[in-house]
């Protein structure tokens, strides 16, 4: 019997996740034995069976009116423990470190003080909100749920694309395609040992919880959408369902006196803690969009006084900016006092004149994005762009370079996915999820692979054709040793973050310590955080 | 229970119920179009569409009534559109609304999106429908708490089960057929087969009737309906235990059931068009203060944005 992968062609200069040249690598020989097994005609019932299911289950979205099913690809990716526990320490490393920055701008704003990011760059920003300044969360938490984006570049190593902690949308895929995919390939399953995403609805009400206003014993907790309209609704709708909480919209919540409440058919009840999918521009028209009727007028204040938890925080876009994102390994050290574990994509500022100079000359082989957009949206590629482009392109980098960053093309890497009933190599991302409580950042083991489908396209996001594949992440053996991010080799400090390595402090002085802990709100407390791995 | 999920939840168990009524009878009518040469086929088209609440220009046959009761999207009184509306109900309530009842009229829908339906001899298409609004209906009550959402949608189902039955009556009583047309009107409310059992076979006009308004046992006659939309009403709203009724909405539905008890069956038959033109008021009436008194809330109050 010939295999399904038999004329498989990984893509040239690519890093492919299943082939290395003409051998499968060790971590997906199961997989590849497994599906080997299938006929092409039960291979392609399977999957046609999770189209089926996604349709049945109302796992869709709209293209022109028309519904059709999440695209979800037969073949799983696999991510061997070694490489995942290197995702798992640096996403929570970056989450910490976004998390002290935010807390900062909105707060004091050493971090300008100290020279590490230029404060225009934080003030230009569309994205940073002065009606949050001051605003201090309960438990500090800001960043609650994170999704950061990662590619794996032309030798395999993890590196970040963006940094997404306002309002990151996908987990309800992770854990809809693991029980679909379950079903399809169950003889592929059981040959590994993948580690679950389905407590994911727990851990984020948990940390919901530990984030409630202090003083109330038993927070109550919704989850606001902007409405049925919303190409998320059903993952508003999953999580609220899941976690057993009330799925809001604007006009069914009240705030009163600097109290918020939820009006049921016995009256109003209050609300401690908001797991919010409505934008930060529409959420409180007294503060943002007057005309925006799906936020709750006088949400901010509630917020303000600290009756209400916002999940996320108001402000967060600013950590997203992509100008931001390029200070982010500087933020690390600065705050956390370690190097960075994942690496960002070596990026250009178009504010900077020498950058500037740089990337005029060599439009046609990089790719420009703005420095705000979300999901795929106003991305140059320089090498597929015709001349007419690159000459719209240039003239609106020069009207505003603070809108711009460029990069490199790098080649996302590849794996095998079922195209019209044939194996291609196709081009992948991940957005792993972290969960951030107050006190750990927990990463969910898996998150979202996104697929782009058309052959050699780089863009994965849904809304331009995108699909998806389930993730598994695999159990490690034996123990791994803990992952230690090295300290930072250069740059200035934060006066809370401390050298890692110190002798133990005699009473006399740990007082103190416990004092500059609480100011940095347990920043200092890195290393007993990120044991998850095991 | 918030305003908006109540308010979805009502309308789910009528559009269910709808949908359901429906199909059974067009199921009933259709067979009759077909099988009996006695009949005026365009007066009985005509009698029965105006009795669904359909105004219609052009002709009265057996494919307008299929297009306008069953398939037609834009028609308001057709099963397509009671699914559609169903569907987006049931999208609004996701996380109240049992992930088994949601696949379960999610893939109802998807049957009628993807032209199966359209493909399926009509009697096939009705039973299709039949055992999908029973599924939807059993899974509601199987797998869904019993608290006051469900009491919203059991009351959508009895207000919407009295409304088609005292339609169907009106129909019957308009029309001059006689018996063979009450043997339909019984077999489109599904309920042949229990009549049958309790008078035996006899050919009554008048015991049809009386099944259908008056039977305590039957699910659904008039009074069954209306004693559980009432009981839904009292535990929706507990606070009036020694006096009288909560609200209007029971003050409604009590009036029309305790009328239906008390009087003679002589004289609810003299003027039986008269009655279930009032039973149908009724309904809406008692649909109308159950929207003032627990949905109003969920319409968004105005902001008037600063001074902009």
């Amino acid at each position: 019997m010939t295999g399904h992968f038999d004329d498989y062609e990984p893509r040239p200069a690519t890093y492919d996740e299943m082939f290395d040249g003409a051998d499968v690598r060790q971590s997906y020989a199961t997989v590849r034995e497994q599906v080997d097994r299938l006929s092409p005609e039960e291979l392609r019932a399977r999957s046609e069976y999770l189209s089926s299911s996604y349709l049945d289950q109302g796992v869709t979205f709209d293209i022109g009116g028309e519904e059709r099913p999440f695209p979800l690809d037969i073949v799983p990716r696999l991510i061997d423990s070694q490489s995942w526990q290197r995702v798992e320490v640096g996403v929570a490393q970056r989450v910490r470190a976004l998390e002290a920055f935010l807390a900062d701008i909105y707060g004091e704003g050493q971090v300008f003080r100290d020279g590490v990011i230029p404060r225009r760059v934080v003030t230009s920003s569309p994205h940073f909100l002065r009606p949050a300044m001051g605003i201090r969360p309960p438990s500090g938490v800001r960043v609650h749920v994170a999704g950061i984006d990662l590619v794996r570049d032309e030798q395999g190593e993890f590196r970040v694309l963006e940094d997404n902690v306002r309002i990151p949308s996908g987990v309800s895929y992770v854990m809809t395609n693991r029980r679909a995919l379950s079903a399809a390939l169950p003889e592929v399953f059981t040959h590994h040992r993948i580690r679950p995403v389905a407590h994911y609805p727990n851990r984020l009400l948990a940390a919901l919880r530990a984030c409630a206003p202090t003083g109330v014993a038993d927070p109550t907790v919704v989850v606001l959408t902007p409405g049925v309209y919303n190409p998320a609704y059903f993952e508003h709708a999953l999580l609220a369902r899941l976690m057993g909480v009330r799925l809001v919209e604007g006009g069914d919540l009240v705030a009163q006196a600097g109290h918020v409440y939820v009006r049921t058919t016995h009256g109003l009840h209050p609300v401690h803690v908001i797991y919010r999918r409505v934008d930060d521009d529409f959420l409180d028209p007294v503060h943002f969009r007057r005309d925006s009727v799906l936020g709750v007028p006088g949400l901010l204040n509630a917020a303000r006084v600290g009756n209400v938890a916002i999940a996320n925080a108001v402000g967060n876009g600013v950590a997203d900016d992509k100008l931001v994102y390029t200070y982010v390994p500087d933020l690390i050290r600065y705050y956390l006092g370690q190097e960075p574990v994942l690496r960002n994509i070596d990026t250009w500022r178009m504010e900077d004149p020498g950058h500037r100079e740089e990337v005029l000359d060599r439009l046609d082989e990089l790719v420009l994005k703005p420095v705000d957009g979300a999901g795929g949206k106003g991305i140059v590629i320089g090498p597929r762009a015709t001349s007419a482009q690159i000459e719209t392109l240039r003239g609106r980098l020069l009207a505003d370079p603070r809108g711009w960053i460029a990069q490199p093309v790098v080649q996302l890497s590849t794996v095998p996915t079922l195209i019209n009933g044939r194996m291609a190599a196709r081009h992948v991302d991940l957005r792993p999820f972290a969960v951030h409580d107050g006190d750990k950042v927990s990463v969910l083991p898996g998150g979202l692979t996104r697929v782009a489908l058309p052959e050699g396209e780089l863009i994965v996001n849904s809304s331009q054709g995108g699909g998806s594949k389930d993730t598994w992440v695999l159990a490690a053996d034996h123990v791994l040793p803990d992952l230690e991010p090295e300290p930072a080799r250069e740059g200035p400090l934060h006066p809370a973050s401390k050298p890692v390595a110190e002798p133990a402090p005699s009473p006399a002085d740990s007082q103190g310590q416990t004092q500059s802990q609480s100011q940095s709100q347990g920043q200092t407390q890195f290393q007993s955080q990120t044991g998850g791995a095991r | 229970m918030l305003s908006r999920i109540a308010e979805a939840l009502f309308w789910i168990g009528r559009y269910i119920e709808r949908a359901e009524c429906t199909s059974r009878i067009l199921d009933a009518h259709l067979q009759v179009l077909t099988e009996d040469p006695t009949i005026d086929r365009e007066a009985t088209c005509r009698a029965l569409l105006a009795a669904m609440g359909v105004s219609h220009d052009g002709t009265y046959d057996q494919a307008a009534v299929l297009r306008l009761l069953f398939h037609d999207r834009s028609s308001s009184a057709s099963v397509v559109s009671a699914i559609d509306s169903a569907r987006e109900s049931a999208r609004r309530s996701r996380e109240v609304v049992s992930t088994e009842m949601w696949e379960a009229i999610n893939t109802t829908y998807n049957q009628t999106t993807s032209g199966q339906l359209s493909r399926m001899r009509p009697a096939d298409a009705f039973r299709l429908i039949r055992e999908r609004a029973s599924m939807i209906a059993a899974l509601a009550d199987g797998t869904l708490s019993h608290d006051t959402g469900w009491q919203f949608l059991v009351l959508g189902r009895s207000i919407e089960r009295v409304d088609m039955t005292a339609r169907l009556l009106l129909s019957t009583a308009n029309g001059a057929g006689g018996a063979s047309s009450w043997q339909t009107t019984l077999r489109a409310c599904g309920a042949h087969h229990a009549f049958t059992r309790t008078y035996r076979a006899i050919e009554s006009p008048r015991a049809a009737a009386e099944f259908l308004l008056l039977d305590r046992l039957f699910p659904r006659s008039v009074v069954f309906g209306l004693t559980q939309a009432a009981a839904c009403l009292e535990v929706l709203d507990p606070r009036q235990r020694r006096l009288g009724f909560g609200g209007d909405a029971a003050r409604i539905v009590g009036q029309a059931r305790a009328s239906l008890d008390v009087r003679s069956l002589n004289d609810l038959l003299s003027d039986l068009p008269g009655e279930m033109e009032r039973l149908q008021r009724v309904c809406v009436e008692a649909t109308d203060a159950v929207t003032h008194r627990y949905f109003e809330g969920a319409v968004a109050p105005e902001w008037l944005g600063g001074t902009q």
